[in-house]
């Protein structure tokens, strides 16, 4: 599976996305910056974490507008896979890949610890390799993570399957509507989730719970 | 021409910051003060001298950028 990783001025988990990718692909990601007109051919592109442009405006705007994303969506519309973790989420839905909003945790706090969430959605190429409704402890590290969308489209995307992680009960972190952790695009190739799966891969690091995500897309991809 | 545009959290969109500033006050012993809602307020400078055009073009700003109209709403206010 040939992998790409967006680098945006302030995002700080690019690396963490591209050593993850590497430890399981075996192969080093491309590293795209954000005026790159062009990607390079892959089959997944990762938006990850951080704080890209200063999240002026509100985070991911910015971003959104970058010369990058333009070739991303393009990527996206031709069925390529995008993974978007954190920032990459709020990103996608200020792209409108994916629908809903993500704003300030309910509690106005910064949240950053490991959060137990469930597999809901398993027929896609990110989750495949787990289990229907298997338990996961991925870390969440954020301020505006709670996911904001109207009802019709909340039930739109219980209806179709597209709520593949949500919080398992008591450990919402953010105020999340419905516990919603991740969601899947209409064609099911573009994943936007707050928690940070590349930050689980490697035991020493506290966990391998996130290796499934990338089974899975090796499987798919590869 | 300048322009400033008012962005804020639609009706029904739950504020926490808002609450937050309204709790504060409430401890100032400003007791009167009920639902507050915080907001951002954008200034340009444009160099259009159409009314109808700028309003256009700012309406265009705001739907592709300035808000997110997924939580959003947005007021433009013109002044010669």
């Amino acid at each position: 599976m040939k992998s790409a990783v967006i680098v945006f001025p302030a995002s700080n988990c690019d690396r963490d996305a591209a050593v993850a990718l590497e430890q399981m692909t075996g192969k080093k990601p491309h590293m795209i910056w954000h005026q790159d007109t062009e990607l390079p051919e892959v089959d997944l592109v990762v938006l990850p974490g951080g704080f890209s442009y200063g999240d002026y405006l509100r985070c991911g705007a910015m971003a959104s507008q970058s010369a990058v994303m333009r070739a991303v969506k393009a990527h996206a519309d031709k069925g390529g896979a995008v993974l978007g973790i954190c920032n990459g989420f709020q990103v996608l839905t200020e792209t409108h890949l994916l629908p809903g909003a993500l704003m300030r945790n309910a509690d106005l706090k910064f949240v950053c610890r490991p959060v137990t969430m469930n597999v809901e959605e398993t027929q896609n190429v990110f989750t495949r390799r787990y289990a229907n409704g298997q338990v996961v402890t991925f870390p969440v590290a954020h301020g505006e993570g709670n996911y904001y969308a109207d009802e019709e489209t909340l039930n739109r995307l219980e209806g179709e399957g597209r709520v593949v992680f949500r919080y398992a009960a008591g450990q919402n972190p953010n105020g999340s509507s419905r516990n919603i952790a991740g969601i899947l695009s209409e064609k099911r190739n573009v994943l936007g989730l707050m928690p940070h799966p590349e930050r689980v891969v490697d035991p020493l690091l506290g966990g391998t719970d996130g290796r499934g995500m990338f089974e899975s897309l090796i499987e798919t991809l590869s | 021409m300048k322009a400033r545009v008012f962005v804020t959290l639609k009706n029904g969109v739950l504020d926490p910051q808002g609450k937050a500033i309204g709790h504060a006050l409430n401890g100032l012993g400003f007791g009167a003060v009920g639902e507050v809602r915080q907001g951002k307020v954008i200034d340009l400078e444009l160099s259009e001298t159409n009314e109808t055009k700028a309003r256009a073009a700012l309406k265009d700003m705001c739907e592709k950028l300035l808000a997110n109209t997924v939580i959003e709403k947005y007021e433009i206010e013109l002044k010669a």
